[in-house]
């Protein structure tokens, strides 16, 4: 029985991963105070860097292809800060943008590594009778981490004063522009991982549309969690799980599998309601979505 | 404020269309492509002959119809990006009156393109119900494209799935009456292209010229001025949805009762106009009416990137990145267009 429970527990934490590093990336950008709607084209960039280097020898080093992934995210979003910070352009429509750029360019780029094996995967270190990824006890520490970093440091301070407070950031001398482009980049670059954990240890494969919404329920997430790393182990074991339950009961049961399909998406809508009932939405960093002008209140 | 000059708009919007075309050639140099060649497939085989036009005049349609209302949303700040997801519902409603419904024959298409509305417009209240307790409608209607796809998978795997098709996973065919009449030799089916400059007319005169459509702006440009004269931005926004939703299903049911006659994957039903209407509807300025000329050219796009799928075995993908690009350049040449108005004041 416990060993059933385990079971569950690893499987869906392996399934969150991907949530948990992209959804870490985006509580990055946004408690500096910009939304990214793109994550979905940022992890479909990032799978396919990791599985263009990967894939290219039987002795390519993983860790470069890991780089590649989060640098190529890093990279798309810089066309998202640019667009947001410099140029003051709606954020949400900027996301929608980068969304479809991201998605676009890795299936034009991508076509050709469709099908290809990959060499070595990113192996799983083995626990007892169970194995972990890497990359999931890596999303685990980074979570640890950025929590330690957004509330005990003087640096994670500014971030989130850029966020909050933006105007009297500027007038303690913060430069806002670029701690949002360096929160953004940095979004960018752990969509990019999440990408990578689908492409050299989860799946071991590139195909077109890979991610399959999993970076618009990461987005999503960010609210339902509160902003909160800590609490977003929680929110991405929980659709983890969802996701785990739907390959469990695929064929075991009379319930169209279209039901579970659907699943995740139906309850991230049920999340999000709960979540704005509560009020949730008054978490949100207050400045959250808005261009930053000097002077302008 | 005053609004920035329709010459200078309309300069940025030409301007910032070139420079998106241009960075995507230089996209596809970078894989490994020959922009000339890209450029050259997608315009010869789509503005060269009559049935490259006829092409583009089919992509038109549900462009034409979901861009104008989305023109509407986006003029009261309800970001509809699930007109895909309503544009299935609607073809799921259009489809179920034409295969189960016992109306009677000179009643049917009328009939069909009623279900397509509702549907479309049902799908969107959700989001708009939603709304109400803060739920961001980007994401709520996002969320509920990817459940409209598995519902139609659902419905075409399963209770709906036709008699006579074996393995395939569509209906049946609808039955004759329900099928739209098209200009000869093309699959440009002209109620539905009628219906949609009608309907980007009259959206127009609603936004301009009706009290509901001051409203709306108000609501869009001004929430807090809205809420002191008394305007309720709720029941604009229920509104907006159902009538963009419904714009959305019109075009869902134009696609199975004038292309397809039955009810099929929705990979095939929709060919992403849900999303490349929103390109449609920024390139309109939010104008319906504008949409008459921003449909067609996002036509162009569509029907060409089966050119390059076919000709170049590019993957039909290539259209997000196009569609991409070019919303990118938009809102970033907002900044151009905004400018004037602060040298002027200075």
């Amino acid at each position: 029985m416990d060993s059933i429970v385990i079971e569950a527990l690893v499987r869906a934490l392996a399934v969150g991963t991907p949530l948990l590093l992209a959804c870490l990336g985006a509580i990055l950008n946004e408690r500096a105070g910009v939304v990214n709607l793109g994550v979905e084209g940022l992890m479909a960039v990032g799978a396919l860097a990791a599985f263009a280097v990967a894939s290219k020898s039987p002795d390519a080093n993983l860790w470069v292809a890991v780089g590649a992934a989060m640098l190529a995210g890093a990279a798309l979003s810089l066309l998202h800060a640019f667009a947001t910070v410099t140029l003051r352009a709606n954020q949400f429509v900027s996301g929608l943008a980068l969304a479809l750029i991201g998605t676009g360019a890795a299936g034009l780029l991508g076509k050709k590594f469709e099908g290809l094996p990959l060499f070595n995967k990113v192996p799983d270190w083995t626990l007892g009778s169970f194995t972990i990824s890497p990359f999931t006890v890596a999303a685990l520490i980074l979570a640890g981490l950025l929590a330690f970093w957004l509330n005990a440091t003087r640096s994670g301070l500014t971030l989130r004063s850029v966020g909050e407070n933006p105007a009297a950031a500027d007038v303690l001398g913060v430069n806002v522009g670029l701690t949002r482009v360096l929160a953004v980049l940095g979004g960018g670059a752990l969509a990019g991982l999440a990408g990578a954990f689908l492409a050299l240890s989860y799946r071991s494969s590139w195909a077109d549309n890979m991610t399959n919404g999993l970076g618009w329920i990461a987005v999503a997430l960010v609210i339902f969690v509160g902003w909160r790393p800590l609490r977003a182990i929680a929110g991405a074991l929980f659709f983890g799980f969802l996701y785990y339950l739907q390959f469990r009961l695929q064929g075991n049961s009379n319930v169209p599998t279209e039901v579970f399909s659907a699943m995740p998406f139906i309850l991230v809508l049920v999340v999000l309601a709960l979540a704005g009932v509560r009020g949730q939405a008054g978490d949100a960093p207050a400045a959250l979505g808005r261009a930053y002008v000097r002077g302008e209140r | 404020m005053t609004a920035p000059s329709a010459a200078r708009t309309a300069l940025v919007t030409v301007a910032s269309v070139v420079v998106a075309l241009l960075i995507c050639a230089l996209i596809f140099v970078f894989a490994g492509q020959s922009p000339a060649a890209v450029y050259g497939t997608m315009l010869r085989g789509t503005l060269g002959d009559p049935t490259g036009l006829a092409e583009v005049g089919r992509r038109t349609i549900p462009l034409l119809l979901i861009g104008a209302g989305l023109a509407l949303a986006f003029r009261a700040q309800f970001f509809n990006i699930g007109a895909e997801g309503q544009l299935l519902l609607g073809a799921v409603f259009a489809a179920g009156t034409a295969l189960f419904l016992p109306v009677p024959g000179a009643l049917l298409i009328p009939a069909v393109f009623v279900a397509g509305f509702v549907g479309g417009g049902l799908w969107a209240l959700v989001a708009a119900a939603l709304r109400r307790v803060n739920v961001n409608e980007i994401l709520s209607t996002l969320m509920l494209n990817y459940i409209a796809v598995a519902l139609v998978t659902y419905l075409i795997t399963g209770p709906w799935k036709g008699k006579d098709v074996r393995g395939y996973i569509y209906t049946d065919n609808f039955p004759q009456g329900a099928w739209l009449p098209t200009f000869s030799g093309t699959q440009v089916h002209w109620p539905t292209l009628l219906l949609g400059v009608a309907l980007a007319l009259g959206l127009q005169w609603l936004l301009t010229r009706s009290t509901f459509g001051y409203a709306l702006r108000v609501v869009g440009e001004n929430p807090g001025a809205a809420h002191y004269a008394g305007l309720s931005s709720t029941r604009v926004a229920t509104l907006v949805a159902l009538l963009t939703g419904g714009l959305a299903g019109l075009a869902g049911a134009g696609e199975v009762a004038g292309i397809h006659h039955r009810l099929l994957e929705a990979s095939q039903i929709s060919l992403g106009y849900g999303f490349t209407a929103v390109i449609v509807a920024w390139l309109a300025r939010g104008n319906p009416a504008l949409c008459l000329i921003t449909a067609p050219l996002m036509g162009v796009i569509l029907a060409g990137g089966d050119l390059l799928k076919i000709d170049l075995n590019l993957p039909f993908r290539v259209v997000d990145i196009f569609s991409g690009v070019i919303l990118l350049c938009l809102i970033a040449s907002e900044v151009f267009v905004r400018h004037r108005v602060q040298w002027g004041r200075a």
